[in-house]
């Protein structure tokens, strides 16, 4: 396989620059980022392949054909050849067309709203990025948690995200996939961690002056674990309200993690939809969206 | 009376801006006072401030561009300084809202500032030699065009010293451009600036496709045409298709922002995304603006420094319009991470990736135009073979970008910022570099210093690898873009690299400007009495360096590609008419007009208003240049004679040997 190779020298390069690499996704560990990270090694080999020898061509043919040699072949008003024309259109031609066929399976096989389907039920997350820290709520455990969450390993991670205010990015690297948040919008993106871990995330979606500081953990482990977290949450701390959301909403910067022991239920879909009619009482502040704009 | 402006706005508690800002006033006083003090100005005003010359526009914009390249570059330093130091609890010496305004401002102003003026300087200059004619089609329109480039520069340089920049990214997106996130006037200073400046770029655009489509010496039938105006009629075809929407954009932005409007608010039924489709559908045809020209560059340099016609001249005309109908169908690939869906993405993907055709079509024929030719290693085809190398290791990772799952875990990290600088400098900016090392003995008749031309080169090609090489790696790591300040300490010796690339690429800066200085001082032994220093092909080397005025005496008649070259070849085997005595004629100019600099100012005027709130200035000032076209539009003559014995007189002080 051309990626192990490439890997490997890879993994040297760093070895000997660094004494050892630091994860993204130079380390994947979960089956999204290791299948993005196959997908890159494969295109980067294929057109190193390529580009390799035209690198070495231009700088061969430039030399040998330097004005003070006088070996070389010199043709003052050679300009056209069909033979060369048709290699120089096919070569570039042949390898998009491998190239394109890795980007449609690769974009279909690796559509982030595409569940993973394997072995238990996917843990539901719902995001919201606010100025400028991470919000995760667990609806099924009733849970929330501002810059980290836990997650059990080996089972499917069902996000769905929603930006408060501004747009942000969610990239967790050693898992895989980004996706956007917007304001009154939701997106999706599924994820897996197989390992345990503490996986650094980022926004990569400039936001603002708090922006730099708008790092976040999700941190894998086993599912028995899981339980036992979420049990440890579950009931202490703040409640998530309306109210508290609004609170929470206020910009502010390095926010050090903390949870919520409860959620109120629906909370994520009036983020995403304040004006839509909420089912059971509206709450009475848009929390989300100071209509000064 | 003065709107929002008060004496806050001046950022006296700010010592990097306080600094920074003396400094800019400093230099501009001392350039004035020395002007005054010499008694230059007449002289100025009457040769370049109101000139329509195609050429001396040509190199003002060329100015304009390497002076904001400065700017630019100081903007870039300082942020390798930052993030080389502001790691773990670190904060470095920007704060976020200052470190903001600088990526803001290195973005605008190197993609605005430097590298349009740049290219849109070059074909100004070369594109009417290149044809064989003596002006563009609307002469006074591209004064206007400049000034107006020039106007959105300035206004991006006073917001240093009065207010302060966007701290929204060079894109603004909204909502975080909106009035509610972004309240106070670096939006606004960088919309207007852009707005202003876009104006002019389009109507450029209109008068170089207009010349190129219309205006072209006989027999120079398009399939006859240099490269290079091929590249330039692809780029201002796309300026053409392109900037209208950017305007409209930024209309509807500002239109949110001045007058309540929700074309892109959270709410109220706005929607960003309209903003960030709009914009890409102008940013990609942008990219392919900036470097189509370049290409015709490195075509010119490589066929005139191999001594050889380029090699696939249909197939590289093709390729450019293939690019330039491409490059109008692959803006959704800045935003794969949006959730458009598996189909959308892949037909975009994939799209990107065609452009791949037809860009390795031109390295190809480069080099084989290169084969069996005798090459000269002079400064232009150094940067030529500096990009060549470079661009395709750019290009190779554009195509990665171009695969959304790849694009899902870099999008957005220092990957793609190493990406776009690894094609904006290696291409762009060294075919401009070449550029200017080429046309500049044609612009002022005496030729640039090798030797200080080459270790400019050298010390930007290494600079460029050590600053962006280390990105590549940061970013597959996990690094975003934008990073004031960050908790990883491995990321810091790969900044470090990065920095001490940014200070090799300084030392290549001022190479350049010692370049300069040298080739200045030593401008007499180094003269160009031929008009034709590098033996080149194309009309542009026809005529004396520095050509007069007029170009051509007369319009050179044109049987076939390279038209020079086949002039210089007939000369050679004796076949060329025998020279009768020139019968010169009188020639007719268009006559030096005020009106884009008086134009331009009161276009400053309007903006810094419109920024500011004061809605009576702003008013004057529309009035003003408004005023302005209406008096250049009633004028009664618009162009002056030049009498034919004053033509023969400046053939006699410069003969040229093949033709006048």
């Amino acid at each position: 396989m051309p990626s192990s190779g490439l890997c490997r020298s890879l993994a040297l390069i760093t070895a000997s620059g660094l004494g050892g690499c630091s994860g993204g996704l130079f380390d994947p560990a979960g089956p999204v980022s290791s299948a993005e990270r196959t997908i890159l090694y494969n295109s980067l080999g294929i057109m190193l392949a390529i580009i390799v020898p035209t690198i070495i061509a231009t700088l061969g043919v430039a030399w040998w054909f330097r004005a003070s040699n006088k070996r070389a072949h010199h043709m003052p008003d050679w300009q056209y050849s069909g033979r060369i024309e048709m290699i120089v259109w096919s070569i570039p031609a042949m390898t998009i067309l491998l190239l394109g066929g890795i980007d449609w399976i690769g974009s279909h096989q690796l559509d982030p709203y595409k569940p993973i389907v394997n072995q238990g039920k996917a843990l539901r997350i719902q995001v919201v990025s606010l100025d400028w820290k991470w919000l995760f709520i667990l609806p099924d455990q009733g849970i929330a948690s501002v810059n980290k969450v836990v997650v059990p390993t080996g089972i499917p991670l069902s996000f769905r995200l929603t930006a408060s205010g501004v747009m942000n990015s969610f990239l967790v690297p050693q898992l895989g996939s980004q996706i956007a948040l917007m304001p009154r919008m939701e997106t999706q993106l599924h994820l897996r961690a197989d390992r345990p871990g503490s996986y650094r995330g980022y926004s990569t979606n400039f936001s603002g002056d708090g922006y730099a500081g708008m790092a976040f953990t999700i941190d894998a482990v086993p599912a028995g674990r899981f339980d036992q977290a979420v049990t440890a949450i579950r009931g202490r701390g703040p409640d998530l309200d309306a109210a508290g959301y609004a609170e929470l909403a206020k910009p502010s910067e390095a926010v050090p993690a903390y949870t919520y022991g409860a959620v109120s239920p629906g909370l994520f879909d009036r983020i995403v939809a304040p004006e839509a009619p909420a089912a059971g009482p509206i709450p009475a502040q848009r929390a989300n969206t100071p209509e000064e704009d | 009376m003065l709107g929002k402006l008060s004496w806050s706005a001046v950022p006296i508690n700010e010592p990097i801006d306080m600094i920074a800002s003396c400094l800019m006033i400093l230099a501009i006083v001392g350039i004035l006072i020395g002007i005054t003090v010499k008694g230059h100005w007449p002289y100025l005003w009457r040769e370049w401030l109101t000139s329509v010359d195609h050429k001396r526009i040509g190199v003002m914009y060329c100015l304009l561009a390497m002076v904001m390249l400065l700017r630019g570059f100081t903007d870039a330093i300082m942020m390798r300084a930052q993030q080389a130091f502001a790691v773990g609890g670190a904060q470095g010496y920007l704060p976020a809202e200052h470190y903001d305004q600088v990526f803001s401002a290195h973005g605008t102003i190197m993609i605005f500032f430097v590298a349009m003026p740049f290219i849109v300087g070059l074909m100004n200059f070369a594109v009417p030699l290149q044809l064989g004619v003596r002006d563009v089609a609307f002469p006074t329109l591209n004064s206007i065009s400049l000034w107006l480039a020039a106007s959105g520069a300035l206004l991006v340089n006073i917001s240093l010293v009065i207010g302060n920049f966007a701290r929204t990214g060079w894109f603004a997106y909204p909502p975080l451009s909106e009035l509610r996130f972004s309240p106070d006037v670096g939006v606004d200073y960088y919309l207007w600036a852009l707005q202003i400046s876009g104006v002019g770029t389009l109507l450029g655009g209109v008068n170089l496709v207009t010349t190129i489509l219309k205006l072209r010496a006989p027999g120079m039938s398009y399939m006859r045409m240099p490269m290079f105006c091929w590249t330039a009629l692809a780029s201002n075809l796309l300026i053409v298709a392109a900037f209208p929407v950017l305007t409209a954009a930024f209309a509807m932005l500002l239109l949110d922002r001045y007058l309540g409007f929700h074309f892109f608010t959270v709410g109220h039924g706005g929607n960003m995304m309209m903003y960030v489709n709009l914009f890409w559908v102008w940013g990609h045809p942008e990219v392919y603006i900036l470097i189509l020209p370049p290409f015709g560059v490195f075509s010119e340099v490589t066929a005139t420094f191999s001594g050889k016609p380029l090699f696939g001249y249909r197939s590289m005309v093709a390729a450019t319009l293939a690019i330039c109908v491409l490059s109008f169908m692959v803006w959704l690939h800045h935003f794969f991470t949006m959730g458009a869906g598996a189909n959308v993405n892949a037909v975009f993907g994939i799209v990107s990736m065609v452009i791949a055709v037809p860009t390795g079509v031109k390295i190809f024929n480069w080099l084989f135009t290169m084969y069996g030719g005798r090459v000269r290693f002079a400064v232009p085809i150094l940067w030529t073979i500096g990009f060549m190398i470079t661009f395709a290791i750019g290009g190779a990772t554009g195509v990665l970008l171009a695969i959304p799952p790849v694009d899902f875990i870099v999008h957005d990290t220092v990957f793609l910022i190493a990406h776009f600088h690894n094609v904006i400098i290696a291409g762009v900016l060294f075919g401009a570099f070449a550029g200017y090392n080429y046309w500049f003995p044609k612009a002022f008749g005496f030729t640039l210093d090798e030797g200080w031309g080459k270790a400019a080169f050298w010390c930007w090609l290494i600079g460029f690898y050590l600053a962006f090489m280390p990105l590549y790696w940061l970013g597959l790591e996990g690094m975003p873009r934008r990073m004031q300040h960050y908790q990883e300490v491995g990321w810091q010796p790969w900044l470090m690299v990065a920095g001490a690339g940014a200070v090799v690429i300084l030392a290549g800066i001022a190479c350049q400007i010692i370049q300069l200085a040298v080739s200045i001082r030593t401008r007499d032994r180094r003269r160009d009495t031929t008009g034709d220093p590098w033996n080149g092909r194309t009309l542009e080397w026809a005529t004396p360096s520095p050509p007069p005025m007029w170009n051509f005496a007369e319009l050179p008649q044109v049987e076939g590609e390279d038209a020079f070259w086949q002039m210089k070849q007939l000369a050679r085997d004796g076949k060329l008419r025998a020279a009768v005595p020139p019968a010169y004629r009188a020639i007719e100019m268009p006559k030096n007009s005020p009106t884009g600099f008086i134009t331009a100012f009161f276009a400053v005027v309007t903006g810094f208003a419109l920024i500011w709130h004061i809605w009576w200035m702003a008013g004057l000032g529309l009035l003003g240049a408004f005023a302005t076209t209406l008096v250049f539009a009633w004028r009664d003559v618009a162009e002056a004679e030049i009498p034919a014995e004053v033509v023969a007189q400046f053939y006699e002080a410069h003969p040229v040997e093949t033709l006048r």
